[in-house]
């Protein structure tokens, strides 16, 4: 028996750090809506390396108390409405990164390092408010060259959500392999998946390069539609109409808590829209 | 048809990504959100030019296998010769607002965040600014907040910086050593005084300022025919508001 989607979100405990890849790049939302049917508190979303749909489900539901991203965004449907909310309300605390800062932050925690260097940055006033990144002069060149240093981040707990996962544990997806750095980071990994699939993928040469290895995947539960409203690869697209219903909906208060309520908290609907 | 602004717009892209006098644009990148400049992309490939094009949110055969951190991987190697900017706030700097007005990190008006811009602008050759909303709430004297400096100090690394800012309303070329936009050309209807009353920041302008030229007819073919087959999977909203064209059922 694989666990439930609703069990594995009450091992997240409140507080914890937590990854979500961006809306083209496999978050499980399925986790995200259990995290808010189990009401859970102070969580600090990290954004890899930016944040959509699932993040402002959670800031709106009040699961969050910090966000590090370098952008919040529902893409077509415009700015993400109960994170600009949250924002001007002062309800979360905003660090503000760029991009490539947070893939590289991840890629030192995935080798075991303090800190990485990056370019660009330097006269950026994301620098300027980030008091835990600094400036060194490049220890190699002969002196005049400016570099920022970036500490490791390691999340507590990163939510994906792939294809298929296979009894040793391993989860497919694809291409999307920024998702291993992701995985190799993470001190947990909470995987979601459309189905389980026998034997061992890693056997399969055409598969084991679109696998995270069940070394790092702490649990999965099978969620069909698991990615949605957003696209999971060739399996589903993104389901805009859907997406700008709930920007629609969440530009208030009411309209958001009658979201929650059809989608979210009503599990045999929300379960059939799944 | 008529000519639509949006085809305008695209024409005057590429003709920039193709000028001769700027660092050649082997590789170019496209991010989200960007129909225009994905236009202006295909249309130089469609036009015969070997251009490797790697448009990040390409659905079916993306072409990326590690996601964006590839993207910034390769633009850090400096292997992206051109990528294209926008801003909440654009100033006369060419410094780029992405992150919000009033207060850090955005207490006036929240825009989305920075994305790869702070790493980006530095580390490609050559940047094309584009920005659809020509007025003086968009193109500032100087951004509330700076996402994405137009230049840098001596001794920082940096491979390039705008191009060109390109809007609803004109074409400006970017001089990074004096830090100034100068109004290139004009999109039909504007004068150099209405560019002036629409623009919050100070720029130059040439005595005879010509008109953005219209796509020629060959290039309007190539945006309403094979552009279009190229983009309508990511931007179905975009092919049937300019092209007329829907995505097959």
């Amino acid at each position: 028996m694989t666990p439930t989607v609703d069990s594995l979100a009450a091992s997240v405990p409140d507080g914890a750090l937590v990854a979500l890849p961006p809306d083209n790049s496999l978050p499980s939302v399925a986790m995200a809506r259990a995290l808010i049917r189990r009401g859970a508190r102070n969580l600090r979303l990290l954004g890899v390396p930016v944040s959509g749909f699932a993040t402002d489900l959670l800031v709106g539901a009040g699961c969050v108390a910090e966000i590090e991203t370098s952008a919040v965004s529902l893409g077509e449907a415009g700015f993400a409405p109960r994170f600009t909310q949250a924002l001007k309300a002062g309800a979360i605390t905003v660090r503000d990164a760029t991009c490539p800062a947070i893939h590289t932050m991840l890629q030192a925690a995935e080798k075991g390092v303090p800190f990485m260097p990056l370019r660009g940055l330097i006269g950026s006033d994301i620098l300027a408010h980030r008091p835990d990144w600094m400036v060194i002069d490049n220890p190699f060149a002969g002196g005049g060259d400016p570099i920022v240093l970036l500490p490791a981040r390691q999340p507590d707990v990163a939510l994906i959500h792939g294809v298929m996962a296979d009894e040793a544990g391993n989860v497919w997806t694809g291409r999307r392999r920024e998702l291993a750095t992701l995985s190799h980071a993470s001190k947990r990994v909470i995987a979601t998946v459309e189905r389980m699939v026998p034997g061992d993928m890693l056997e399969d040469e055409r598969l084991a390069p679109g696998c995270i290895s069940g070394t790092y995947i702490e649990a999965v539960a099978v969620a069909e539609r698991g990615a949605w409203p957003v696209a999971l690869l060739d399996e589903y697209g993104f389901d805009a109409a859907h997406v700008a219903e709930y920007a629609r909906m969440a530009k208030t208060e009411a309209g958001f808590r009658e979201y929650l309520d059809r989608y979210v908290f009503n599990v045999s609907q929300a379960k059939a829209a799944e | 048809m008529s000519i639509q602004p949006e085809e305008r717009l695209a024409a005057a892209l590429a003709r920039l990504i193709l000028d001769p006098a700027a660092p050649p644009a082997r590789h170019i990148a496209v991010g989200a959100a960007s129909p225009i400049p994905a236009a202006a992309c295909w249309l130089v490939r469609k036009s015969g030019h070997p251009v490797r094009l790697s448009l990040l949110h390409k659905r079916s055969g993306n072409p990326f296998t590690e996601g964006s951190r590839e993207l910034f991987d390769l633009t850090g190697q400096g292997r992206i010769d051109l990528f294209f900017l926008g801003g909440g706030q654009i100033d006369g700097q060419a410094n780029l607002n992405l992150v919000g007005t009033g207060e850090w990190p955005g207490t006036g008006v929240r825009f989305p965040g920075s994305f790869g811009s702070a790493f980006m602008y530095f580390m490609t050759p050559r940047t094309i600014l584009f920005r659809e909303e020509h007025s003086a709430r968009v193109l500032v004297p100087r951004v509330d907040n700076i996402s994405a400096p137009g230049v840098s100090e001596p001794g920082v690394f940096r491979r390039g910086t705008a191009q060109a800012l390109v809007t609803g309303k004109c074409v400006f070329t970017f001089d990074p050593g004096a830090a100034r936009f100068t109004l290139a050309s004009l999109h039909p209807g504007e004068t150099v005084e209405s560019i002036r009353e629409a623009t919050g920041f100070d720029f130059d302008a040439p005595a005879e300022v010509p008109q953005t030229p219209d796509p020629t007819p060959d290039e309007l073919a190539l945006l309403r025919g094979p552009v279009c087959d190229e983009m309508l999977e990511t931007y179905p909203d975009f092919c049937a508001r300019v092209f007329s064209r829907k995505l097959a059922a």
